[in-house]
């Protein structure tokens, strides 16, 4: 070997890398089912939808049904609710986003009800802006589920959804 | 431990392993004739307290396992129902419970006893940061067993901890689904956390096998401070010496974890846990276990959500740095007189802040969590390095014999 460092690679060279080379292949296809598997199952990723009828919910009222074993609130907004969120400025905002870019129609807001910050359930109807709460460490949501204050980053997701009739929509 | 084995097999027996297997060699070398400082206090108990938690806990978990179903419409039920009709139940389910406050509380002693005599310096900087990879194997196995109940305080902390997962640019959500196995926490996610809970002790276990080799090694700090320099006049063998001590401070222990589990077993959970878990409710005030609160307080007192997360494994990560963050030549905090006096202010903030991270996160709680964790840090990057270049630290004694002596060795030598 000493003799000749600078020749050509041998054929025992190449033998060598291309069994190292198979070996990492062989490894990791063995070890990617092993992480894999920890990832959302089919049944999981099943459960995609969700209709709901909406005709029962009155003015000013929040509903809230489990979509993917999170809970989605459906709030009927009242007109001065939607006035004023439609003028609030987005230098106002945190995670600046209109109103109208977050509803479909504007008397109703449809949004996944989950705290952006650590997952919690924020609550209805409290907080300084009159949209939500979360009671575990106190981020405050407007009517359109905006981010007012609290340690949250973003506002609260829409989730897609379409109105299939006047009183039916679906999540999803 | 080096040289030649003090061992000599007594039987025919003995005689006939050693030549094949030397593991009574091994094991009289490492626990009866290993040498121990003279001068150790009751402080350097809490390692063999430790070990004996550990077993405690497996022995329990294991049992309950027998009992418990890892499934999500079930494991409330089976939870309740070792509380009722399980044989020895509700002493199996409590001893274990309350047996993860008492582990956490050993630790804790462990860890500020190696904090005050500086027992992560030179040559003890790997075995300390070992000790730093067993604690958060016992915070992970903590937070585990915890969601196994399936309680509202279960679930909720189930949420809360694997979304500051979510907290990762770009893959964070992506990560957590794969944690949890869904879209939110569920039964994939109760299943593979008893697993998971399962598994780690034993990691634990043997991580512990190299803390104690690595101890083993280096030989034991001691409240001098001071290296052992001839074994015969500063040292005194493991048995009975250290058994016996070891023996009575974990007795005196024991008494804590009996009462505990015995008269106050409820004393450290929360009530809520008593509610079955329920995925569209989140409990008006969210407190992890005792033993996480200065972590989360940490956590909340920074408003932005990737900050805060990072600071909170940055809490933890830190403590691994010790040894190159407190470069003063003198180990123990007996003899340096600043050291002692930030080393209490420390404690002070670290309790402080598990009081905070119970409060509600608003108004002066906030801020005062602030402070402290800011503190907190200071001490880490500031105080430890400032003082290890410009202390003036009290003469230290020339050996383990000298510091027995000094303390008052003349009247019962």
């Amino acid at each position: 070997m000493s003799t000749n460092d600078k020749a050509e690679p041998s054929r025992r060279d190449i033998l060598y890398v291309a069994t190292g080379a198979a070996a990492a292949v062989a490894t990791g296809a063995a070890v990617w089912p092993l992480i894999a598997q920890m990832n959302p199952d089919a049944s999981t990723l099943a459960l995609a939808s969700t209709e709901v009828d909406i005709a029962a919910v009155p003015e000013g009222q929040i509903v809230t049904v489990k979509w993917r074993g999170k809970p989605v609130f459906i709030r009927h907004r009242t007109q001065k609710e939607i006035e004023r969120e439609q003028a609030t400025p987005l230098t106002d905002l945190p995670d600046p986003e209109p109103d109208s870019k977050r509803v479909k129609k504007p008397e109703w807001l449809v949004v996944v009800g989950v705290c952006t910050h650590l997952g919690c359930i924020p609550t209805g109807h409290e907080g300084e802006f009159d949209g939500w709460f979360c009671p575990c460490h106190g981020s405050t949501y407007d009517v359109s589920g905006r981010i007012r204050s609290g340690p949250a980053p973003t506002n609260l997701e829409v989730p897609d959804y379409a109105f299939l009739s006047d009183t039916k929509i679906k999540i999803g | 431990m080096s040289g030649p084995s003090k061992y000599t097999p007594k039987s025919a027996f003995a005689r006939w392993l050693e030549r094949r297997l030397p593991i009574l060699s091994f094991m009289y070398d490492s626990f009866v004739a290993y040498p121990t400082p003279k001068n150790l206090n009751y402080l350097w108990t809490f390692g063999m307290i430790l070990s004996f938690m550990l077993v405690a806990q497996i022995a329990t978990g294991v049992v309950l396992a027998m009992h418990y179903t890892p499934e999500a419409t079930l494991a409330f039920a089976s939870v309740e129902n070792i509380m009722r009709d399980v044989n020895w139940g509700t002493v199996l389910r409590y001893a274990h419970a309350n047996g993860a406050s008492m582990f956490f509380l050993a630790a804790y002693i462990h860890i500020f006893r190696g904090m005050y005599y500086g027992s992560y310096k030179e040559p003890r900087e790997l075995l300390w940061i070992l000790g730093v990879v067993i604690f958060l194997a016992m915070m992970a196995t903590g937070f585990l067993g915890y969601v196994l109940p399936w309680g509202q305080m279960s679930f909720w902390a189930a949420t809360v901890i694997t979304n500051l997962f979510s907290a990762i640019p770009y893959v964070g959500t992506a990560v957590r689904e794969w944690l949890i196995g869904g879209y939110s926490v569920d039964n994939p996610t109760l299943n593979r956390f008893f697993a998971l809970h399962y598994l780690l002790p034993f990691v634990i276990a043997a991580i512990i096998g190299l803390h104690v080799w690595a101890l083993h090694v280096t030989g034991q700090n001691n409240p001098a401070g001071v290296e052992v320099k001839d074994e015969a006049k500063d040292t005194v063998p493991f048995t009975p010496y250290a058994t016996m001590k070891d023996a009575f401070g974990l007795g005196a222990f024991l008494v804590l974890y009996a009462w505990m589990t015995f008269f106050v077993p409820n004393y450290l959970g929360h009530p809520d846990n008593y509610i079955e878990a329920n995925p569209l409710v989140t409990p008006p005030h969210i407190v992890p276990e005792w033993y996480f609160l200065p972590f989360y307080a940490i956590l909340r007192a920074i408003p932005n959500k990737l900050l805060g997360v990072i600071a909170l494994f940055l809490s933890i990560a830190i403590a691994a740095m010790l040894p190159w963050l407190d470069r003063s030549k003198v180990k123990s905090g007996s003899h340096r007189p600043l050291f002692r006096k930030f080393y209490w202010v420390f404690v002070a903030v670290c309790v402080g802040l598990g009081y905070l991270g119970a409060q509600p996160a608003e108004g002066v709680y906030l801020w005062s969590a602030r402070i402290l964790a800011f503190y907190y840090f200071l001490h880490y990057v500031i105080v430890l390095p400032f003082l290890a270049k410009y202390e003036k630290t009290e003469p230290v004694p020339d050996s383990i014999a000298d510091a027995v002596a000094a303390k008052g060795g003349a009247s019962h030598a």
